[in-house]
């Protein structure tokens, strides 16, 4: 069924519209609670000792004078956990506790609840663990490819190997008149939310857990934890609590069983936060990436073949390693038709911090690759950076690496003629030193600053791919309250700070014709939601409250179509009346409900994807692609190695703009990560040991350091998708970071290929 | 943890001479961040902000006196004028919240090498006026670091006050931080002419165990300068400057950047400062 034909009285707040989160005014006062705020009385602290160590044996772990410290409750080790000793997001291999072996620095070996803060501490330092040290496995490549290097799980250490092979290389080559090839490197970037892990778990009378947690998808958090507790998924109920952020850090299992067994042990409520330090070991990180293409060309610039070995280091465990790699294979030459492609992506274990989830997930690596790659090209054969790109941009009809043909709009070319035509910022006003590189830190007044331009184009699979059953549900129950016709929504979608709960109530405005609704919180009592990860969630959760709607709808115009003898087809709801095509308002909904609230329970599922073959990597993987381009401008002071973005300017197909102060949000916000990770953001890692775990010394991005942005949103729709959306909160984050090291290879006139750029890659190159 | 709030400086001596370690906080932006981390545990907070004497400035033939409890922000609104490069400094400090918080006698109670007001203190020849039951004291600033974290100041002494002598010539600072904003120094300069006596003087931070001055510039420049002249600066004399300047750091490599690096930024930063600084002298 379509949305209401007839609607006289448009409903305010519908989408489309951008009406106030119904969170926001808690959040911007300091009012809003999130999981760190979480209380319970006669609650008890739980915190964690983590190994120091990268690798290690443990020889014994001695808990009896922690246990002995005063107001300490419970010390536990691996063998108090009740139930499965290990869980994991995709394959089962983290230990919640570590039994024998730590594998990272960080790694979880201990518990202990006591009755302060404070206390729990002290406890920690109480325990003895005897280490036997060994020698860290740190290098991806040599986990990849050297024989003699240790096996750090039972099957290798490769988690997957994804090749990619489409058309035939040896023709390309062939047929080749230029070729580039280059190798590159991206760091450890952190998500960097700013709420750290936290969470409460209270014992239940029935032997169950009540756990409020901040999360980005509980009922896979669920069926992780109901089995090492050894419960029935129906004895573990969870409620989402306030999420200060996630960007896939909170894919993973933190603090949840912890203080699920914690709670269990102690019969006492447990609450767990982390500090930022420990939160910086607490969670899966963006894969490090190693490098190579090689492109070959035409003259004219048309590609006639790829090349590339991309190596992400997945740290110790897998996590969401398996579909990080699927994403950089099967979109690691990006959004250009090459007729002929050879990729080999490998995912490796070493005892680096475990890595997972991150916004772009797998493609942020490739497309800082393969963007590089397209300007060494352009300058290769003196052409713009941007005609290069033209040439071989993707549209509606084009085949991708895996095989499958963009079936959907894909107006590439006409993004990159929009950005061109967007005017440059005027040159810098160097009477305010705010306005150069280092700002007010006052390091130039205009010596050795120097401007570059560059571009960047992304590529993003939103939604699940790869055969996954991606399905989100939702509950829509509407009654007349106070007079009012007002719709409850229950899903178990996590907003995380995204605006899904400002969404949600523009859909069923929509659909309903009516002004009020309530969010009632996510939890598991209704069915999975996915997660809040992949751009996905206007789309899924989106997608079945739209449904859900629907059959609402449905249910009403049957009654009435009873009641007032009209054909249900006739009927519309609008002003929260229903309306008849002819007779016009038949009765206001709160009246015709009357004490009989209408419910619907829907689920909502893309259509079906396919795995890669594991040998060719072909497959119609993706459900859905979206695009997104930037440029950037960057003043540059050559002598000191600092800069200043000046501008972002982004083009971007959103299908459908749903809540436009929401999205340009996003778009803001996914160009700051990836301005983050293009000069700023990287977790620093020397022999497998994190070296400045703090935001004293990881630095994200200011308001400062980010400029003001142009943006062009496009509104090209998904015909498979709910109105048409497209799912827009990682590709900006995709093609911020290579336009941004284009520009600063521009301005320089160095390679530069490897991101974050510090001042010392410029300085120390320039020499 | 005991916590003392002070109404009186006396009171506050007293309490200090009574109870060693006592740690002393004005504004807390380092030490809560040390408690918060559980790196330090002191067995008392001796809170100053509750003691009249040692808030705001007082000028006296030339010298402005700075109270332990001035906040950066008030040091930016209040003497840019006097103090220029101490101004220049403040306004680099963390962000506006922790400039209404921070002091400038917390960065010397703190000792890091990396605290912003050291630089502009050395170069403008500061004195520190600390003070104890026993009595009272000044030290000359470069007397006062004697290492990482390491100071002059006795377990019973608090800082009074920050004596700094009004602007005597163009001042200027300048810092390397990897962000724009809200970022410790990678490494820190500051320059002081005094058009007066025709000296020069300098700060480095984050250059070397403890603030230092680079004193073979200094001395190479007090010489060098065409004082009477006000000639444009010669390219070599601004680069030789530089390299004395790099030549006094002992810096060393660490997760903000590297020595090699922190040298080459400081000749970069004493080339440019002197060359606006002179500048500023030629057209005084």
């Amino acid at each position: 069924m379509s949305a209401p034909a007839n609607i006289d009285a448009p409903t305010r707040d519908g989408v489309g519209d951008s009406p106030q989160r119904p969170d926001g005014i808690g959040k911007v006062t300091g009012e809003f609670a999130y999981a760190s705020d979480l209380w319970h009385d006669d609650m008890l602290w739980g915190a964690t000792l983590r190994s120091p160590h990268p690798y290690a044996r443990i020889r014994s772990i001695d808990i009896s004078a922690a246990l002995a410290h005063p107001g300490v409750y419970a010390v536990l080790t691996h063998e108090d956990v009740p139930g499965a000793k290990y869980y994991g997001l995709d394959h089962v291999d983290q230990p919640v506790l570590a039994i024998d072996t730590v594998r990272y620095q960080g790694e979880p070996v201990a518990l202990v609840a006591a009755e302060h803060p404070e206390i729990a501490r002290r406890a920690l330092a109480k325990i003895e663990v005897s280490y036997d040290v060994l020698e860290p496995l740190t290098d991806p490549r040599k986990a990849a490819f050297d024989a003699t290097a240790p096996a750090l799980h039972e099957h290798g250490n490769i988690v997957r190997h994804q090749p990619v092979r489409f058309g035939k290389i040896s023709e390309g080559q062939r047929a080749a008149e230029v070729v580039v090839r280059g190798e590159y490197q991206v760091g450890m970037q952190d998500q960097a939310f700013l709420g750290p892990e936290a969470g409460l778990a209270v014992p239940t009378e029935d032997g169950g857990i009540e756990l409020y947690v901040a999360t980005q998808w509980m009922h896979v958090d669920l069926r992780q934890i109901a089995p090492c507790l050894a419960l029935p998924e129906d004895k573990v109920r969870m409620t989402l609590s306030g999420v200060g952020g996630a960007f896939g850090a909170r894919e993973d299992l933190s603090m949840q069983v912890h203080a699920a067994m914690l709670a269990l042990h102690t019969g006492k409520p447990i609450k767990i936060v982390y500090n930022r330090e420990e939160s910086f070991f607490g969670h899966v990180h963006r894969h490090p990436a190693l490098m190579r293409y090689e492109h070959g060309a035409w003259r004219d610039g048309t590609l006639v073949y790829a090349k590339a070995e991309i190596i992400l280091d997945g740290g110790a465990y897998t996590s969401s390693t398996m579909n990080v790699v699927a994403n950089a294979a099967s979109l690691g030459v990006g959004p250009y038709s090459v007729p002929h492609i050879e990729i080999d992506t490998y995912g490796v274990y070493t005892n680096n911090p475990p890595c997972g989830a991150m916004r772009g997930f797998g493609a942020v690596q490739a497309c800082y690759g393969y963007e590089s790659q397209m300007d060494r090209l352009a300058a290769e054969l003196d052409m713009h950076p941007l005609e290069v790109r033209r040439i071989n941009a993707i549209s509606q009809g084009s085949v991708l690496a895996n095989g499958q043909v963009v079936d959907t709009p894909a107006p590439l070319a006409e993004m990159l003629d929009r950005l061109a035509a967007t005017p440059q910022p005027e040159p810098a006003d160097q009477t305010d030193i705010r306005n150069l590189p280092g700002g007010a830190a006052n390091t130039t007044h205009g010596e050795g600053v120097r401007r570059g331009i560059g571009y960047g184009v992304g590529l993003k699979n939103i939604c699940f791919s790869e055969g996954a059953d991606d399905y989100s549900t939702a509950r829509v129950r509407l009654a007349a309250v106070g007079g009012e016709p007002t719709a409850l929504v229950h899903t178990a979608a996590a907003e995380v700070g995204q605006g899904l709960v400002t969404l949600q109530g523009q859909i069923v405005r929509t659909e309903l014709g009516i002004e009020r609704v309530v969010i009632a919180p996510a939890d598991t009592q209704i069915g999975d939601a996915g997660s809040t990860s992949a751009s996905r969630q206007s789309y899924m959760t989106g997608g079945a409250v739209k449904v859900a709607c629907e059959a609402v709808r449905e249910m009403i115009f049957e009654r009435a179509a009873d009641q007032f003898g009209v054909p249900a087809d006739e009927l519309s709801l609008a002003g929260g009346k229903i309306v008849a095509q002819c007779a016009g308002v038949l009765a206001a909904l709160a009246d015709f409900l009357g004490t009989e609230p209408i419910e619907a329970v829907r689920e909502f599922h893309h259509r079906p994807t396919q795995r890669m073959d594991p040998v060719t990597g072909q497959g119609d993987s993706h459900t859905q692609l979206a695009l997104c381009v930037h440029r950037a401008v960057v003043d540059v002071d050559v002598e000191l190695g600092l800069l200043k973005v000046v501008e972002l300017a982004a083009v971007q197909d959103v299908g459908k703009v749903l809540h436009r102060n929401s999205l340009e949000g996003q778009i803001h916000g996914g160009t700051a990560q990836g301005l983050g990770l293009a000069v700023l953001e990287e977790i620093q890692v020397v022999d497998g040991l994190i070296r400045n775990p703090s935001f004293t010394d990881y630095l994200i991005p200011t308001i400062l350091d980010m400029p003001p942005m142009r943006l062009d949103i496009l509104e090209n729709p998904d015909p498979h998708a709910p109105y048409g959306l497209r799912g827009a909160g990682e590709p900006p984050t995709l093609s911020s970071t290579p336009a941004i090291a284009a520009a600063i290879r521009d301005a320089t006139g160095l390679p530069l290929t490897r991101v974050p750029i510090g001042p010392e890659d410029i300085i120390h190159s320039v020499k | 943890m005991e916590f003392y709030r002070p109404t009186s400086w006396r009171e506050a001596l007293e309490i200090r001479a009574a109870q060693p370690d006592a740690l002393p906080i004005t504004g807390g932006t380092d030490v809560m961040v040390e408690l918060n981390f559980d790196r330090a545990r002191p067995a008392a907070l001796l809170d100053l902000t509750g003691v009249p004497e040692i808030t705001g400035w007082s000028e006296r033939e030339g010298q402005i006196q700075i109270g332990a409890s001035m906040s950066y922000t008030a040091i930016i609104a209040e003497l840019a004028d006097r103090l220029p490069c101490l101004a220049l400094a403040a306004r680099t400090v963390g962000s506006p919240q922790i400039r209404n918080r921070g002091t400038a006698a917390g960065n010397l109670g703190a000792g890091s090498p990396a605290g912003d007001s050291h630089p502009p203190l050395l170069a403008t020849g500061a004195k520190v006026h600390l003070e104890s039951v026993r009595g009272s004291r000044e030290l000359s600033i470069d007397q006062f670091y004697l290492g990482v974290k390491r100071t002059a100041l006795e377990p019973d002494e608090l800082i009074r006050s920050i004596e700094v002598p009004a602007a005597r010539g163009p001042q200027q600072f300048a810092k390397i931080g990897t962000r724009n904003a809200m970022v410790i120094a990678v490494c820190s300069f500051a320059i002081a002419l005094d058009a007066g006596s025709r000296t020069v003087g300098t700060g480095l931070g984050s250059a070397a165990p403890t603030p230092r001055q680079a004193t073979d510039a200094q001395d190479f420049l007090a010489e060098a300068l065409p004082w009477a002249d006000r000639d444009p600066l010669a390219e070599e004399l601004a680069n030789r400057f530089g390299e004395l300047v790099a030549a006094a750091a002992v810096p060393i490599d660490d997760v903000r950047g590297s020595a090699r690096y922190r040298r080459h930024a400081l000749a970069v930063l004493a080339r440019r400062t002197l060359g606006w600084a002179w500048e500023e002298y030629r057209c005084a």
